[in-house]
């Protein structure tokens, strides 16, 4: 229940309101060498680990899992993990800034220290879907979470089918990571669709929900897992048209958010029926959820 | 396996009235702190005691829907009552606890771990359904993935006195929910409280070695059969006087059939979302949890503190709230406490002791409310009468 | 012509339609090509064809004074452009806009009209598959609509 200290290493703007924080674990007490080094525009933090002082760090990450961030003075709000897998020592957030507690972590600047617990949750199937295609489908925020498991296929491409990311934000403006889809759509077997759902007239991509992306996306349905990160909404209406294509309930997966307070099943404040998001979740088969999905105000 | 005293786990023995102090003392004298029932405030509470001369001796309780009163009993009897608005969770969970603490030094913050551990409690008088309950918060806390430090502290180190229930109370339903009224495990030692013209003793049943241990201290005698068919027949007297019964029957299934229901607006317009039913519930356990600073900016603490779904922030996510409206928070509190409970933790939430129907402002009673869902089940299936002419 | 029709006999719009009313669609049908930023067609004007996007992107707008040109939602390969010519006034509602190189088949919406007429089952076959892509992008703009994205409170 006690937080890992970790400082801010790195802090990068991705749109107006969403921002992503690289973290690396501190020392305890704070050592002489700690000290920001400049790097381009921005500061960055080495802090080295010295022998005398191992540093506590939260364990390996499973994408799809969450962390639990703590802002001194402010508070602590669950968010989901959007680095590398493959790199355990960097803990990696990316955020939008739309209450108390991430307000106050858009404030912070390299150096800054923040409380870090974790892993907590369930994670994509991404052992499961090996030998099949993969869609990812991301509204929003909803491609902060789907990042790792990129990587994660990514860096074992081969394992995998056709392999497609169907994105949908707001407004061009609002589009996350945009280097980053740019190098993933070079990939000749990755599949990087975009949409926005309002554009102005100088705009050359798609306009239209993430939803219509679907049926334009090359993937075999009944050799497919399926991966929805974004607003509730959007990942019922992705779901559900899914399922029109003949991809089985059982091999789409979504995840979910809700309020929490402790992440480890004992505030009881993410019940969402019979399930605890937090510990069930945040990564539900939709078979297991499609029902209590349509149920108002759960 | 023999005690010091010769008393063995599964013996009964007798302790005179008289004698109930020196049972208080034996506790004392191994460090415990005794908590037990007693009245303040025109209600029987639970707190620190300092001699069972603070339980609420002659006293006995009225209670009906959103009614609770204190009356006189014309005898002198220890236990003669049935639940008041405490639960052992108070105690076990504590309705506000600092996690830990951090302090600020040269733009870092450290972190300070919580090492309070106060000495063992002795519970004095826990009814057969408040032992389910604690039963329940441990497969909450101390059964999954996670184990709360807090709670195993408090929760394992407890000495318990438990008490079969000499007479039900007005909203008890606890033999519906197979809770009680008999104690079956759990305890320490058991009392069964006899009282009549010839005697005022207790029938006390051996749950454990230290149990047994204990009594090496206190004075008492075997029980004699007669004495024992005395425990049974109070304990099925008062399973026989519930003031309220629950059909358990396919209850989750049932809840499951109807989360839209016209009997949830209709709960909802009587329901004041106080949030009382959750924070004299034995086995509501939600929390959250606060960040306090001083004013320097230098100190912040994190307090948990009891919660309850009623209140519309407990769901709040940015964009608004998942369970806005009453009948939301309603469903969700009822839902809970008997059918989601089962899947998430392979028992009932509900223990039947009757305390959210006693202190409902409103008298909203979830038996009622259950049996109003079922019954418009049956209205449904029924043939409509009048219509074969 | 005789060349699009196995072009048009593989597009899962048409797929199910019997051999002669297929002939009869061929009969409408035209290959055309439209460079990027060309109008398709515009607001207001006659609506006397529909399109189905071989290949390159097209954009619906709507001009708004003061805020420029809006796009509502974008079409592209293999889907189908253009219902307006199927009903009365029969006046595009919006520009069409090729956003990249356009090559599409252009169905001739007048010589559609008269065969529907004269034959209610090709006329069924195909109000059907309008009205499917019509309950499709109206849905499409229904979520549009919620805005999901944004903060609401």
């Amino acid at each position: 229940m006690v937080p890992h200290p970790y400082r801010v290493r790195r802090r990068r703007r991705e749109t107006h309101d969403t921002f992503t924080l690289e973290l690396q674990p501190a020392s305890r007490e704070g050592t002489a060498q700690e000290k920001p080094i400049m790097r381009g525009e921005s500061a960055e933090w080495d802090i080295p680990a010295t022998a005398s002082q191992p540093l506590s760090t939260i364990p390996a990450f499973l994408p799809g899992q969450f962390n639990m961030l703590y802002v001194f003075g402010v508070g602590e709000v669950p968010i989901s993990i959007s680095g590398d897998p493959a790199d355990p020592t960097t803990v990696v957030h990316t955020i939008r800034a739309v209450g108390t507690v991430t307000t106050a972590l858009r404030q912070l600047r390299p150096g800054d220290m923040v409380g870090v617990r974790g892993p907590f949750g369930s994670h994509w199937p991404l052992s499961d879907a090996e030998g099949n295609d993969v869609v990812l489908i991301a509204g929003g925020i909803g491609l902060a979470p789907l990042r790792p498991a990129v990587y994660r296929i990514l860096a074992e491409r081969v394992k995998y089918g056709r392999v497609v990311l169907l994105y949908g934000t707001r407004t061009p403006a609002d589009i996350l990571y945009r280097r980053e889809l740019a190098r993933w759509r070079g990939h000749f077997d990755f599949d990087v669709l975009i949409t926005v759902d309002h554009a102005l007239g100088n705009w050359r991509g798609n306009v239209g929900v993430v939803t219509t992306l679907i049926a334009r996306a090359p993937f075999d349905p009944l050799n497919t897992v399926a991966m929805i990160c974004g607003p509730e909404v959007m990942m019922r209406f992705a779901a559900r048209e899914l399922v029109r294509r003949g991809v089985p309930a059982e091999r789409i997966f979504i995840s979910m958010e809700r309020n929490m307070k402790c992440a480890i099943g004992f505030c009881g404040h993410c019940q969402f029926g019979p399930t605890f998001v937090c510990k069930d979740g945040p990564v539900f088969p939709y078979r297991s959820v499609k029902d209590l999905l349509t149920i108002r105000e759960l | 396996m023999m005690g010091a005293s010769g008393i063995q786990v599964g013996d009964v023995v007798v302790i005179e009235r008289a004698h109930l102090e020196r049972l208080f003392d034996a506790l004392r004298q191994r460090g415990y702190q005794i908590v037990g029932p007693t009245v303040r405030d025109e209600a029987i509470i639970y707190d620190l005691l300092t001699s069972a001369e603070d339980l609420p001796i002659g006293w006995t309780d009225e209670q009906d829907g959103g009614y609770y009163r204190l009356k006189r009993r014309n005898d002198e009897a220890v236990f003669g009552y049935a639940v008041g608005p405490h639960s052992w969770k108070k105690f076990v969970h504590p309705p506000a606890l600092r996690l830990w603490r951090a302090e600020r030094e040269n733009g870092r913050f450290r972190v300070i771990e919580e090492t309070e551990m106060g000495p063992p409690f002795a519970f004095i008088g826990v009814r057969s359904c408040e032992l389910h309950a604690l039963a329940i918060q441990d497969k909450i806390f101390l059964e999954g993935a996670f184990v709360d430090p807090v709670y195993k502290a408090r929760r394992s180190g407890a000495f318990i006195v438990a008490v079969n229930c000499g007479q039900a109370g007005g909203t008890c339903f606890c033999a519906s929910m197979n809770t009680g009224p008999r104690v079956t495990f759990g305890f320490d030692l058991a009392l069964t409280e006899l009282l009549d013209a010839e005697r005022h003793e207790f029938i006390v049943e051996v749950g454990t070695e230290r149990g047994a241990e204990l009594l090496g201290d206190v004075p008492c005698r075997a029980a004699n059969d007669a004495e024992r068919a005395a425990v049974d027949e109070l304990v099925a007297k008062t399973a026989a006087h519930m003031g309220r019964t629950m059909e358990t029957g396919d209850i989750k299934e049932l809840l499951y059939r109807h989360y839209e229901h016209p009997r949830w607006d209709d709960v909802a317009r009587r329901c004041l979302t106080c949030g009382n039913c959750t924070m004299v519930c034995p086995t509501c356990f939600c929390t959250t949890v606060e960040e306090v600073t001083d004013l320097s900016g230098q100190r912040a603490e994190r307090w948990r503190k009891w919660d309850s779904c009623f209140t519309l922030d407990f769901t709040y996510l940015a964009g608004g709230r998942v369970r806005a409206s009453a009948k939301a928070r309603y469903r969700q509190w009822m839902t809970h406490k008997l059918a989601t409970w089962i899947d998430q933790f392979g028992t009932s939430g509900c223990v039947g002791c009757g305390r959210c129907i006693t202190w409902c402002p409103v008298a909203i009673d979830i038996t009622e409310e259950v049996r109003a869902i079922r019954e418009s089940e049956r209205t449904e299936s029924a043939p409509s009468p009048g219509k074969e002419q | 012509m005789e060349t699009l029709k196995p072009l048009l006999a593989e597009h899962p719009f048409f797929e199910g339609l019997e051999p002669r009313h297929l002939d009869l669609i061929v009969g409408c049908a035209t290959n055309v090509r439209f460079d990027a930023g060309t109008f398709i067609f515009r607001e207001g004007e006659e609506a006397n064809a529909f399109y189905i996007i071989r290949h390159g992107q097209v954009a619906l707008e709507i001009f708004v004074p003061q805020r420029g040109p809006i796009t509502i939602e974008t079409i592209g390969q293999g889907e189908v452009l253009g219902w307006s010519w199927l009903f009365p006034p029969y006046h595009w509602h919006f520009d069409a806009r090729a956003v990249t190189l356009t090559r599409a088949i252009a169905l001739d919406g007048k010589c559609l009209r008269t065969k529907c007429e004269e034959d209610h089952d090709l006329g069924y076959q195909l109000v059907k598959r309008f009205a499917h892509i019509i309950m499709q992008r109206l849905q499409a703009t229904r979520l549009q609509l919620l805005d999901v994205y944004g903060v609401h409170s």
